[in-house]
């Protein structure tokens, strides 16, 4: 068996797992499933396209870092990314979610955030057209490293990028004031008011942090495969999936549902064919709600 | 002035089985407040049913049994009925939140088994030579449009009537009970899950049916009549009829679907061709953003109940 699709898997795990971290905050803190938390990573992904476009303009072409397929342009635009796909779903929330969440009917906010999405999607199809577009035309050679596996640079540096994010949003959530109190609310929104958290700054972190961590999967997204308007529909199922399966409310828990889903699915490819990718992410998601609804690390839904 | 009348009569038959899937989003949605993200999906399952129950037999892919329209429409019914209310089993215990992403995940598969299973669905060429009810009426067009607008308006009359009498029902009123307050209903004995798969298992089979007329309308499907768009037109049409009301469901349908059908004409008038993609994109945006704007301002929609509150999504939420 060839061992190349657990680098795949990986790979593709850690997209799914990164966007799955926002998902997973927004219905553990905001209480309801966003539909537009694809789009949200397909903007991110478009507005440091552009943004990267910009710095070439401004600059000039310049040379890729070492054996990279990008230069220091795509790591500005991608910070410069990830902090607008925050404020952008800040604005979002502010315009449309924090008015229907004040009703509280949870439903109906994710009756909206389905049309966002869909909105969100078509105006990025209608600014770009659908055409698939890349950050990098060049083609990099993949380096063997043993047991009939081969990464390339851009990978390697990738996979450290999602290493650092996980690991400083883990210590976020669990040393930082401001994690902790989202974690609080998160358990118990009655008695996190009542010893005067404030609800606001949680609410806006959320966005922040879920907004700027679709982005940098979009880039992931972006660098690896390719940029299109649809990239954040193709990959909702699986981070809900991973979302689910990790355990509602779990930042640990979202990235490894993401792994398991993102080995699964370059596994079952191998087995299949590529073409039922997404059908493995739904298997994952029924079974996980018949037989363990709380997921890996969730606990029980008061 | 014979055309228009005959494309009169093909409009009006599209818009009623929007409406007909209108009706089936009322009862989940709208009756019972069960969210359904899937509804291209059920309609899918639906449609490929009826065709592949109906359509005469060919060399590569399975089914083609020649069996009578009616079948296909009932087979039509059961299996999208049976997907749903499968949906329902797996995810009615939980929180609401969850139905919704399963039914989305149905979409995403249907759409797969569409796209990719050539030898059961016909992959991206899709299936045709559906039988059409009346297609010995071809030849005059105006007739066979009639004729076809027939047959679609007496199919809605009849679920209409048959959902009218439902919500009316006993059971209806158990579902309204569980949907206003569920442990009041609970505590009278009634099992809310059992409640909510069974309407979820009903409004998956009359997506289901629509999904097969349209089929026998058009005498072809592919998959992309089933995308994420068919979906959220019908949640547009349920929430500008008004959701709750079987009759704001049908009256939605035909108002969105003319605003759709109109603005694809303005489009395809006034904007040069290489711009249309572009066009159709900005289509979506608006409905996407009317959607919203009719939850922030007017969630009861224009012609739903306004003698009492409606408060859908009472669910598990």
């Amino acid at each position: 068996m060839n061992l190349q699709f657990l680098v795949d898997g990986v790979l593709s795990g850690s997209m799914v797992g990164l966007g799955a971290i926002g998902i997973t905050l927004t219905y553990s803190i905001l209480r309801f499933s966003n539909f537009a938390h694809g789009d949200f990573m397909a903007w991110g992904t478009y507005a440091t396209l552009t943004l990267v476009g910009v710095i070439g303009a401004t600059f000039g072409a310049t040379a890729p870092l070492g054996p990279l397929s990008f230069g220091w342009p795509l790591i500005v635009a991608g910070l410069a990314g990830m902090v607008l796909t925050g404020l952008m779903a800040l604005a979002l929330d502010a315009v449309l979610f924090a008015r229907l969440r004040a009703r509280g009917q949870s439903i109906i906010v994710v009756m909206a955030s389905f049309g966002a999405s869909m909105a969100l999607r078509s105006l990025l199809e209608f600014t770009f057209t659908s055409r698939p577009t890349y950050f990098s035309r060049s083609i990099q050679m993949a380096m063997p490293v043993g047991w009939g596996i081969r990464i390339t640079p851009d990978q390697i540096v990738l996979l450290g990028m999602t290493v650092v994010l996980v690991t400083a949003m883990h210590l976020f959530m669990t040393r930082s004031r401001t994690g902790r109190e989202m974690q609080a609310y998160s358990q118990n929104a009655a008695l996190a008011r009542v010893v005067g958290i404030d609800v606001a700054r949680v609410v806006r972190a959320t966005w922040l942090l879920g907004g700027a961590l679709a982005c940098a999967a979009g880039i992931m997204v972006g660098v690896i495969v390719q940029i299109r308007p649809l990239m954040g529909l193709d990959l909702l199922l699986p981070m809900f999936a991973a979302a689910i399966l990790g355990g509602i409310g779990s930042v640990p828990g979202a990235v490894l549902g993401g792994l398991i889903i993102g080995l699964s699915e370059a596994g079952a490819v191998q087995l299949i064919g590529a073409e039922w990718r997404q059908a493995v992410a739904f298997v994952i998601l029924m079974a996980v709600l018949l037989v363990r609804p709380n997921g890996i690390f969730g606990v029980r839904e008061r | 002035m014979i055309d228009l009348l005959g494309y009169a009569a093909f409009f009006l038959s599209t818009a009623l089985i929007f409406g007909l899937i209108a009706l089936g989003l009322n009862l989940q949605w709208g009756l019972t407040g069960l969210f359904n993200v899937g509804i291209a999906g059920f309609v899918a399952i639906g449609a490929y049913t009826s065709a592949l129950l109906t359509t005469p037999a060919v060399a590569d892919r399975i089914g083609g049994f020649g069996l009578p329209i009616a079948v296909g429409w009932l087979g039509a019914m059961v299996l999208a009925g049976a997907a749903a209310a499968l949906t329902g089993f797996a995810t009615l215990r939980l929180k609401a939140d969850y139905l919704a992403i399963t039914t989305f995940g149905v979409a995403v598969v249907a759409q797969l088994v569409a796209l990719n299973a050539v030898g059961l669905t016909g992959g991206p060429f899709g299936v045709a030579f559906i039988p059409r009810p009346f297609g010995a009426l071809a030849d005059h067009p105006v007739l066979f449009n009639f004729s076809n607008f027939a047959v679609v308006l007496a199919v809605t009359a009849v679920t209409y009537l048959a959902l009218q009498h439902l919500t009316k029902s006993p059971w209806g009123r158990v579902l309204r009970a569980l949907r206003e307050d569920e442990r009041a209903a609970v505590s009278l004995g009634k099992s809310a899950r059992s409640y909510r798969i069974q309407a979820f298992a009903a409004g998956g089979a009359v997506m289901g049916l629509a999904g097969a007329v349209q089929a026998h309308l058009i005498g072809f499907i592919a998959p992309d009549d089933y995308v994420p768009t068919l979906t959220f037109q019908v949640w547009a049409m349920l929430m500008v009829g008004g959701s709750g009301s079987n009759r704001g469901a049908l009256a939605g349908a035909v108002v969105v679907w003319a605003v759709w059908v109109g603005a694809g004409a303005l489009t395809a008038a006034l904007v040069p061709t290489e711009f249309q993609a572009r066009a159709a994109a900005l289509q979506i945006v608006a409905i996407g953003v009317m959607l919203c704007v009719i939850l922030l301002a007017r969630p009861q929609g224009f012609f739903g109940p306004t003698r009492r509150k409606a408060k859908p999504g009472g669910g598990d939420a």
